[in-house]
């Protein structure tokens, strides 16, 4: 399945290899059909780019398909990660490894940041969007509240609020 | 009764993987919360680390519960990390994929749709700023953090680049 090549090439993420395989390398799915299902992935739990893959596996072949999806696209990328922690695990104390993670550290922080802050952008004008934006963010980045009893107070409020905003 | 660090684990990935609305960077904060203040599997300078290393390597940033896992409990722990935050949240999609098609164009899917955005983006920011709190003790990181920041706001650059531009330095002898 392609979904072996994706993983390997999906340096930082691996969304662009896999929308640029399936739709335009292999033509499994048309532009309008890939972002129907990448947007469904993104509402349901879990890692997106595993969603994406379970979905389409089961598109065309069933449940033998999510499996052959998923297992492509996991096993290359977790050897190599594997390998480069226990590489970290050996050598972390050498001292040209401590700077150069830390640099590292510091700019995937800025990454994904930015990636929040760049999902935000359509949503800055929009009230609704900050009221349940902002105590996610306070209660989970400032305060350190467990993750679960924050979703479980915002989905009900938000959806909520959307409704009475909607109707 | 009190589960080995292994079962603490699994157990712990499995309900994150089905409350990590907005994917792996959403719940960060979580996996901090629970590797590094409540079971001290990890310092918090380990975590950044750990983290920098699954955002580098090819794959879905997803794979830092491997890390932690692998930290934890050896080859092991990583496939138990792996499947237990993959699991869960894959037996829903499969479901949830089949029934959407279903029901293509529902005023509720616009409701959920428009209804989970924020607080994804309000997570996800979260995580940025857990991490940083743990990469940047001092003001160096913080400009690392922030000029990566920017610079991945005002341009289309591969992230990797960034990355990139981050490790030169460090070998330049700048960190």
């Amino acid at each position: 399945m392609g979904f072996l090549f994706v993983g390997l090439r999906g340096f930082g993420g691996v969304l662009p290899w896999a929308r640029q395989m399936i739709i335009e390398e292999r033509h499994w799915l048309t532009d309008e059909e890939f972002i129907e299902l990448y947007s469904l992935c993104n509402l349901l739990p879990g890692p997106n780019i595993v969603n994406v893959s379970v979905a389409l596996g089961a598109r065309f072949q069933g449940l033998s398909g999510s499996i052959a999806a998923f297992t492509g696209l996991m096993t290359m990328p977790l050897v190599i990660v594997l390998s480069l922690g226990a590489l970290y695990e050996r050598y972390r104390s050498l001292p040209a490894i401590g700077p150069l993670l830390h640099n590292l550290s510091a700019a995937a922080a800025g990454l994904v940041l930015a990636t929040g802050l760049k999902m935000a952008r359509p949503h800055l004008r929009k009230p609704l969007s900050a009221a349940v934006a902002l105590p996610a963010f306070i209660g989970v980045g400032l305060l350190h509240w467990p993750l679960i009893w924050v979703v479980l107070a915002l989905v009900p409020a938000s959806l909520l609020l959307h409704w009475r905003a909607g109707k | 009764m009190k589960l080995d660090p292994l079962g603490t684990l699994a157990l712990q990935f499995a309900l994150l993987s089905l409350i990590a609305v907005g994917g792996a960077n959403a719940v960060v904060p979580e996996m901090h919360r629970l590797a590094v203040d409540s079971q001290h599997w990890m310092g918090d300078r380990e975590f950044a680390d750990l983290f920098a290393i699954s955002s580098a390597a090819p794959g879905p940033n997803v794979l830092i519960v491997a890390l932690i896992g692998f930290k934890l409990a050896g080859v092991t722990g990583a496939l138990v990390a792996t499947l237990a935050m993959c699991g869960p949240s894959s037996i829903l999609s499969f479901t949830v994929s089949r029934f959407w098609q279903h029901s293509q164009g529902a005023a509720w899917q616009d409701l959920v749709r428009k209804a989970l955005a924020p607080m994804t983006i309000g997570l996800v920011i979260a995580s940025g700023w857990v991490l940083g709190r743990a990469a940047d003790n001092d003001w160096l990181g913080i400009a690392i953090t922030a000029a990566t920041a920017a610079a991945l706001l005002s341009s289309k650059l591969n992230p990797l680049w960034l990355l990139g531009a981050a490790g030169l330095l460090a070998l330049l002898g700048i960190s």
